[in-house]
């Protein structure tokens, strides 16, 4: 099993934090990881996005050309990067303010109104980006949802202890979002 | 008998390659009677520069680096961080220092860096024969100036201690000259001040010593001597131009 | 084993401390910057000191007079910043210094573009500044192989008094891999008793790379050059990946030996007998990795981030015996395998016929 994912946004979406969540999590799972940010001025304002592989095998190439999994936090990372996706890979798509159109229709298309999840669900807008990891999670077989809290555990809980719960409840929303509308 | 003057430990046995009349032999010679006076052959690391002071290293007995060009408070740096609790200090040229090398000098005062520099100020390139440096006096006639320097073409000297003087992390600036028994022990005095601020850790010490270049300046040592009273003194500041402990 | 997710350069600064590194100098460039904010984080902790430079140029000169003193020392920079060490380099390796250099390369020449780029290897491998002299060059391609040549490069240098260059792309030093830091065997390695540390106690010591005499330039010359030739013979590293049967062979080192390696993977999954040798050691070039090969190969591949420069190391490594061809992307450009595979294809259409 090798997903191979491109998570992209805003600066400021947390796409950087997502990615670096999953790694950690295939890691603690002793799986093979890598992660690969954009860098340089692109991180400033402007669209920032992270290669991110979660594999039972050995990574050779680490650049993610045709990413199995894309995760689009706004528009044009979706024009950007929906043509590279593979025949049958899944787009996660922050439907609460990418309007865009999905032109293809040989690929699964998930999407969460992540904004509003976040704000009324759990409270806390600026989590958008962790109810998306949740709602992934229930479309992909790499890693789990305790696979991911456990990540947030070490990642989350060893700087700011009191956010590792509301991480959690975000998750849960996101993977409960998926479920309830059988998407 | 009572000895009245014996050559110092702090030098070897090694002729000077200088020229006939060029100051930098006593300059030396200062320098290591204030390290031997101190009791610091045994904990001082002296780094050199490129031009006619680049073989300094053959004359003062102790360890010593050689830096490139203009890079001595760099390489000073690396050696007092390494080991902050040894002497260093740089000796260079007006071309190493106030050309090539004045980010460093610059920046080294700036770091506060608990060091000593020893600048001599001969107003000219020695090593490479005679070119403008940019300590040149305005209308001085140099290989490389030969109607002599033209501001408008080749701009106006730098006085470095001034400059120097400028930066919060000086804490001893002095600008001295070697053209006279009388100034000769003052620019010792200044010398000595700068290392016991070093041994003090009180920051970056600076001392400027006039010079001489007989064979560049094409004088005898004699009259070289009289041009640089006539000339240079009246260019550059003398006198401590800092001291932050008297502050 | 407790495993870390770290960036590259987070990586390489973490080695270098557990290595003993305890004096960092640097100035701040993209894709590098992490391992000197690393160090000025992390040095305090332990004793150690961090400057940052006003230059790179002061960086390298500092690294001079702080491994002159005996200490462990390292910068890390990228492409336009190595080119400002390259006097300091010089005069490094001429008064035979121990100092760890890492260069996170990114494109060029001039100011370049920020993208992961190979570059540089000529600068790195073939001196770089003025004079005859050798770096020890090492290439990492994994995070975990960062940590592991940063360490030996520390010992590597001290053994040698050389000057060592740790060459990874922007890739490497940005991508997180998890990562473990092994206890290691400590090397025997000789007592710097040539350092600056005052002469307490001892003849003075002189640190000094000027002589006048060319006589004595010479005999200076013959010494550095029989202790490149005595790493030369010492210090080679490589890896082969499925060379055993292999008929062609891909050449590639950092990233692009990962990329390379898949490459290899897809051509034997179509029944193409072609393996991979990755060079460890850029300087020494692993020249010996190719002799034990040169019967079986019939072409060679090399896969570079760079208008190629590698290539004429394999074909004097070759000796020209056999084709030797470049695939290349530039400018921050990164091949994908399957362009790769269409390379060797279209270079060696012999070797897709015969399957």
């Amino acid at each position: 099993m090798t997903e191979k994912m491109i998570i992209s946004g805003f600066g400021g979406q947390g796409v950087m934090f997502m990615g670096k969540i999953l790694a950690y999590a295939g890691m603690l799972t002793n799986k093979e990881v890598s992660w690969i940010p954009s860098y340089g001025p692109e991180m400033r304002g402007g669209t920032a996005n992270c290669s991110v592989i979660v594999s039972d095998e050995e990574i050779n190439c680490p650049v993610v050309n045709k990413p199995s999994l894309v995760v689009a936090m706004n528009g044009p990372s979706l024009e950007k990067f929906l043509p590279a996706l593979i025949p049958g890979g899944l787009l996660v798509v922050n439907s609460s303010i990418v309007k865009n159109d999905v032109t293809r229709d040989d690929v699964r298309v998930l999407k969460i109104p992540a904004q509003e999840l976040a704000a009324e669900k759990v409270g806390k807008a600026n989590l958008a980006n962790v109810v998306v990891l949740g709602a992934m999670l229930a479309k992909t077989d790499v890693l789990t949802l305790d696979d991911v809290v456990a990540a947030l555990k070490e990642v989350v809980a060893s700087k700011r202890p009191e956010m590792l719960a509301i991480n959690r409840q975000a998750l849960e929303v996101g993977m409960n979002y998926v479920k309830e509308n059988q998407l | 008998m009572k000895e009245v003057f014996k050559r110092t430990g702090a030098l070897t046995d090694a002729p000077f390659h200088y020229c006939p009349g060029c100051t930098h032999g006593i300059i030396h010679r200062l320098v290591a009677e204030n390290l031997e006076e101190l009791n610091l052959l045994g904990k001082a690391i002296g780094v050199t520069p490129v031009g006619c002071a680049g073989f300094c290293q053959q004359y003062f007995n102790i360890d010593m680096q050689g830096a490139a060009h203009g890079r001595a408070p760099a390489v000073a740096t690396g050696i007092k961080r390494a080991l902050p609790d040894r002497f260093v200090f740089t000796y260079q040229g007006d071309g190493d220092l106030a050309s090539i090398g004045i980010a460093e000098v610059m920046h080294a005062a700036a770091r506060g860096e608990n060091i000593t520099t020893i600048f001599v100020n001969n107003a000219i390139y020695g090593m490479t024969g005679g070119q403008m440096a940019p300590t040149t006096l305005p209308g001085q006639k140099t290989s490389t100036s030969p109607f002599g320097r033209e501001p408008s073409v080749a701009g106006y000297p730098l006085d470095m201690p001034k400059i120097i003087a400028q930066i919060q992390g000086a804490a001893y600036v002095a600008s001295v000259s070697v053209d006279s028994p009388k100034n000769v022990l003052q620019a010792k005095k200044a010398i000595r001040q700068a290392f016991e601020y070093q041994l003090a850790g009180r920051g970056f010490t600076f001392v400027s010593v006039l010079s001489t270049c007989p064979t560049n300046w094409g004088m005898s040592p004699v009259k070289a001597l009289e041009w640089l009273r006539e000339n240079m003194m009246k260019n550059y500041t003398l006198g401590v131009l800092k001291d932050a402990a008297a502050q | 084993m407790k495993k870390y997710l770290l960036k590259g350069n987070e990586a390489i600064a973490e080695a270098a401390v557990r290595a003993g590194c305890r004096l960092f100098f640097g100035y701040p460039i993209t894709p590098s910057t992490e391992i000197i904010e690393y160090m000025a984080k992390h040095l305090p902790a332990v004793n150690g000191t961090f400057v940052q430079a006003e230059s790179e140029v002061s960086a390298i000169n500092m690294c001079f007079g702080a491994a002159g003193a005996g200490v462990r020392v390292m910068t890390a920079s990228s492409s336009p910043g190595i080119s400002l060490m390259q006097e300091g380099l010089s005069y490094i390796a001429a008064n035979e210094l121990p100092v760890v250099v890492v260069n996170i390369v990114r494109a060029g020449p001039g100011l370049g573009g920020l993208g992961p780029s190979q570059a540089d290897y000529f600068q790195a491998t073939k001196g770089g500044g003025h004079g005859d002299y050798r770096l020890i060059v090492l290439a990492p391609s994994t995070v975990q192989e960062l940590v592991n040549l940063t360490q030996d490069a520390f010992d590597l240098a001290d053994l040698y008094r050389n000057p060592v260059m740790i060459m990874a792309d922007g890739i490497l030093g940005q991508m997180m891999e998890p990562v473990v830091f092994q206890e290691r065997e400590t090397r025997q390695l000789p007592a710097k008793d040539w350092a600056t540390t005052g002469a307490e106690g001892r003849p003075r010591n002189t640190i000094t790379s000027y002589s006048l005499q060319n006589e004595i330039g010479e005999a200076n010359c013959l010494r550095w050059e029989a202790k490149y030739r005595s790493i030369a013979a010492a210090e080679q590293r490589w890896e082969q990946y499925m060379t055993d049967d292999a008929a062609y062979l891909m050449v590639a080192y950092g990233t692009t030996a990962r990329i390379a390696k898949a490459a290899v993977q897809m051509a034997r999954k179509e029944g193409i007998k072609v393996g991979l040798l990755r060079p460890i050691t850029l300087w020494p070039f692993p020249v010996d990795g190719f002799k034990s090969l040169q019967g079986q190969i019939k072409g060679y591949l090399s896969v570079e981030l760079s208008a190629g420069q590698m290539i004429e190391d394999v074909r004097l490594a070759t000796n020209c015996s056999a084709p030797v061809h470049l695939c290349n992307r530039q400018g921050g450009m990164v091949p994908a395998p399957e362009e790769v595979l269409e390379r060797f294809k279209e270079v060696f259409p012999a070797a897709a016929a015969a399957v």
